[in-house]
């Protein structure tokens, strides 16, 4: 694989609307992006590790260090802005 | 009093869902851990569980910041428990398996070794009759994950003496854990009440009364349980809760403790629950 493939651009929606039609699928209910996912007591702290682990695997990133926190966690948004960020870390250190 | 992560070595003989939760637990709060199990297979099968839980349990803000993380060491000699501070057994929830293993490790640890059951269910003067010096031997109900919840019930049995009692209150402050203690019974207090609750709920999905999802929503919506019986079932182990049930059953005589026929194809099927995957809900590949 290419490093102009796995780092193909992917847009902030695109991650958005994987993550709220996976959390469908997951949990049974509709979630919106700005919405704590914790704190309305939709997800189990043992789910959380879940959604570590569906991101890193489809996103190809390693959430690690100080960025294994809840807070990168709690929404949607946040977790998108996580996937951009260290993708774009990863884009960084290829180029 | 112990309160100090460097005066603490453990040894956890067993490396399933308790042990591994466990060795996660003391290796977060910076204490050495010797984890023994029958083979370098499962041991490292293990290593690789307990990296994922320790992932958890750093994501979930549940260990402490500044503590170097314990070192963990494997081993398939039971001989390896010889110079740990505490033993803590965490093997099946089979009376004559946890004796033997018991029995086994006070055979070789110096006197004064504080010996931990990590039984949810035997009673703690059953297996005192096993060990060298039953005094020694005291029950600590970890729950699961032991390292997102703080509670844990300790089990004194009519021999256990003070200083074990001392021992095991200083082991479970270093661990950052909080203890209630109880006198010794069969199933404890959680799992005198738990598991009747969790084989009946079983029996009304098997009925056909409830789904299990309508089940677990009634008790999490209506009575304010965080999980339901059938949720926990599966985060327990359905292999695991039907051995405590038969436990519970053949010394207490209670009919609600007589594993239903629902949990016992789950059993057979190989639905385990969550760390199978599937049990009464489906968790997809990723058991965490």
């Amino acid at each position: 694989m290419t490093a102009e493939q796995t780092m193909a651009p992917i847009t902030a929606e695109a991650i958005e609307e994987a993550l709220l039609s996976f959390l469908a699928e997951r949990i049974k209910t509709t979630v919106d992006a700005d919405q704590d996912l914790f704190k309305s007591g939709l997800v189990s702290s043992m789910f959380a590790m879940q959604l570590v682990v569906y991101l890193e695997e489809r996103y190809e990133i390693a959430v690690i260090g100080s960025d294994l926190t809840l807070d990168n966690f709690r929404t949607v948004q946040a977790m998108t802005s996580l996937v951009l960020r260290l993708r774009n870390a990863n884009a960084a250190d290829d180029g | 009093m112990r309160t100090d992560q460097s005066e603490h070595r453990l040894a956890i003989v067993g490396s399933g869902v308790m042990g591994t939760n466990i060795t996660t637990l003391a290796t977060g709060y910076g204490i050495p851990v010797t984890l023994i199990d029958v083979n370098e297979t499962v041991l490292a099968r293990a290593r690789t569980t307990i990296s994922q839980k320790l992932r958890h349990a750093q994501l979930m803000g549940a260990l402490p910041s500044g503590l170097a993380p314990g070192e963990l060491a494997t081993s398939t000699s039971m001989h390896d428990v010889a110079d740990a501070t505490t033993v803590i057994e965490a093997v099946t929830e089979v009376p004559e398996t946890k004796a033997k293993v018991l029995a086994e490790a006070s055979a070789i640890v110096r006197p004064g070794t504080t010996l931990i059951s990590n039984t949810s269910c035997i009673p703690i003067d059953e297996m005192a009759a096993s060990v060298a010096r039953a005094d020694e031997l005291v029950g600590v109900h970890f729950m699961n994950p032991s390292y997102l919840i703080k509670m844990v019930e300790v089990i004194r049995g009519p021999r256990t003496s003070e200083g074990t009692m001392a021992s095991v209150t200083g082991l479970l402050s270093a661990l950052g854990r909080e203890a209630l203690v109880i006198q010794d019974s069969a199933g404890f207090v959680i799992n005198r009440l738990l598991h009747p609750l969790i084989n009946t709920a079983a029996m009304l999905v098997e009925e056909g009364v409830a789904a299990a999802e309508v089940v677990d929503g009634l008790l999490e919506g209506c009575l304010g349980h965080a999980t339901g019986p059938l949720r926990t079932g599966d985060l327990i182990g359905l292999d695991n809760l039907v051995d405590s049930l038969n436990v519970l059953y053949e010394r207490r005589g209670d009919e609600s403790c007589r594993p239903c026929d629902l949990l016992l194809a789950k059993v057979r099927d190989g639905e385990l629950g969550r760390k199978t995957g599937r049990g009464f809900y489906d968790y997809g590949k990723v058991a965490s």
